[in-house]
């Protein structure tokens, strides 16, 4: 492994204060980072300076205060849209998350543009986020939902996609790496093909997004959706990034303030992008917190983000595999981003998880919002270790050591 | 690892079905996926015997073989007055609010299990 990569990110850890603190009184290793990530000074102190000197609503009032504020939570947004290489800033939509943009898409472009004969077509590895609004919509409209299979491999079965898009899809939704499997799709190849049939492309990034350089314009995303916590900034906040006219015809989600450019008695017109999906007080510190993330992360270079959890990644996957009993779930390491679920023979996720943390290990265990991929698999749980910038092949080590005490403590 | 918890687990009493009960009832806890199936013989306003299957974390199989051993013999209507903290106490640790799901996980279907009965009486 090259020194830099690691000197850089045992410099980088510094910058996570969480970082320092004991489990047990042992160093905290966390490799929960799929679930969400811990959060860099500058993010924090973002968040602590904005209540302290800038606290007001957003475009509202003309006092100092508010336009301190509306100034920073609208650079929050120019930054983010850089950061995903978005055309114009007005593209990029403030959500509590991916769980509610994808909800917002479904319901106001699926509302519009679904109904019977129709077909949705997302896959087998989908997080519940993008299962469960599209059974809630299509117990509604009649619709039909199709699955792209996952093959024992733990990638989609790209043979069964000219089955699967004709010219009844009209949305193809897929998540860009797999939470459960750390699978990358090939989003371009995949938004192209649902392109060739008329299909419009919604792609689950929010373990994506944090973890390589995403630029929606060389994806040609119909939408992108993530999340904030996941990439350094606060929680409750997302995006969900939209092609200009789908964004214009789409009705709004949420009817209230800002939302709107005049309210009569006898009914309302909507604001210009953005404003019209972000209705009532949005999450104003966690926006702008957000922007602090993207800068940080921008500051770091996204390409080395990824570099570095390959290393990992190549570190972790042989070593991960030399313990006996244990299986690793998904592809091998060229084809997956840096996170491993496995399960180990004899040993519960859910007991396995609590060991570790006895060794100050923090994974991920259940079925990660991801039921039927773990019953494609025959599973009903795992376990799942997840890198980002700051973690280091010694943690890898101390994960591996850990995983060999769970089995002398379960072995029957 | 809590040692009682890690017996139970390893070495669980009452496991496995009944030959012929009089109530069975199965759950899962949505939060893992993981399932238990208790299977109960009522007979004189007792549990006169208990069984159970499933699969599990170590605290919510230990969970199922200490609460069935606790229940075994005992009058209907005493355990259809435990409640969860009841349950916890039979543990005797303690137990995050994420854990307690897999805890409560042979409470919660034991419970059914005596819900059903009674409807089914009434």
């Amino acid at each position: 492994m090259k020194t830099t990569t690691l000197d850089r990110a045992a410099a980088l850890r510094a910058d996570f204060p969480i970082l320092a603190r004991k489990i047990g009184g042992r160093r905290l290793v966390y490799l929960d980072n799929g679930a969400t990530s811990q959060k860099p000074e500058p993010v924090i102190r973002t968040l602590d300076d904005y209540y302290r000197f800038h606290n007001a609503n957003v475009h509202r009032g003309a006092h100092t205060l508010s336009e301190e504020a509306t100034t920073l939570y609208e650079q929050a947004r120019l930054h983010i849209a850089r950061f995903i290489n978005a055309p114009s800033d007005t593209q990029v939509i403030y959500t509590s998350g991916t769980t509610e943009s994808i909800n917002l898409v479904a319901n106001t472009w699926g509302r519009a543009n679904l109904g019977p004969g129709d077909e949705v077509l997302i896959t087998e590895m989908e997080h519940h986020s993008n299962i469960v609004p599209w059974h809630i919509l299509r117990d509604q409209l009649g619709f039909t939902l199709r699955y792209v299979p996952v093959t024992d491999d733990g990638l989609l079965d790209e043979d069964a996609l000219d089955d699967l898009l004709t010219e009844r899809t009209k949305l193809f939704s897929f998540i860009h790496v797999s939470n459960v499997l750390g699978t990358v799709n090939p989003a371009a190849e995949l938004t192209a093909r649902a392109h060739a049939v008329g299909a419009k492309v919604l792609i689950d990034g929010a373990q994506s997004v944090p973890h390589m350089p995403v630029d929606v314009q060389a994806l040609d995303a119909d939408f992108l959706v993530f999340s904030g916590h996941k990439m350094c900034g606060p929680t409750g906040i997302g995006v969900l990034y939209g092609k200009r006219e789908l964004l214009e015809a789409m009705p709004p989600f949420k009817g209230g303030g800002e939302m709107i450019r005049d309210v009569k008695m006898s009914g309302s017109t909507w604001a210009d992008l953005p404003h019209k999906f972000e209705a009532g007080t949005p999450p104003i510190a966690q926006a702008i917190g957000l922007g602090a993330a993207v800068e940080y992360l921008t500051g770091i270079g996204m390409a080395w983000v990824h570099e570095h959890e390959q290393e990992l990644l190549a570190y972790a996957y042989p070593r991960l595999g030399e313990i006996e009993g244990l299986r690793i779930l998904g592809p091998g390491p060229t084809r997956r981003s840096g996170l491993i679920s496995f399960i180990l023979d004899d040993v519960h996720p859910h007991d396995l998880a609590a060991v570790l943390d006895q060794a100050g290990v923090a994974v991920r265990a259940g079925h990660h919002c991801a039921q039927p991929l773990h019953d494609r698999f025959g599973i009903s749980a795992s376990a799942r270790a997840s890198f980002y910038l700051y973690n280091t092949p010694e943690e890898v080590d101390i994960l591996c050591a850990a995983l060999e005490k769970a089995q002398d403590i379960f072995a029957f | 690892m809590n040692p009682v918890i890690l017996e139970h687990y390893k070495h669980p009493r009452r496991h496995g079905a009944l030959a012929a009960p009089t109530v069975r009832r199965r759950d899962v806890n949505p939060f893992c996926g993981d399932e238990v199936t208790i299977d109960l013989l009522l007979a004189n306003g007792r549990i006169e015997d208990a069984g159970f299957d499933g699969r599990g974390c170590s605290l919510s199989l230990a969970a199922a073989s200490i609460l069935l051993d606790n229940v075994t013999g005992r009058p209907i209507d005493a355990v259809r007055r435990m409640s969860s903290d009841d349950m916890l106490a039979l543990l005797d640790m303690e137990i995050g609010p994420i854990r307690r799901k897999c805890a409560l996980l042979p409470f919660s279907v034991l419970q059914a299990c005596l819900a059903e009965e009674k409807n089914g009486h009434e």
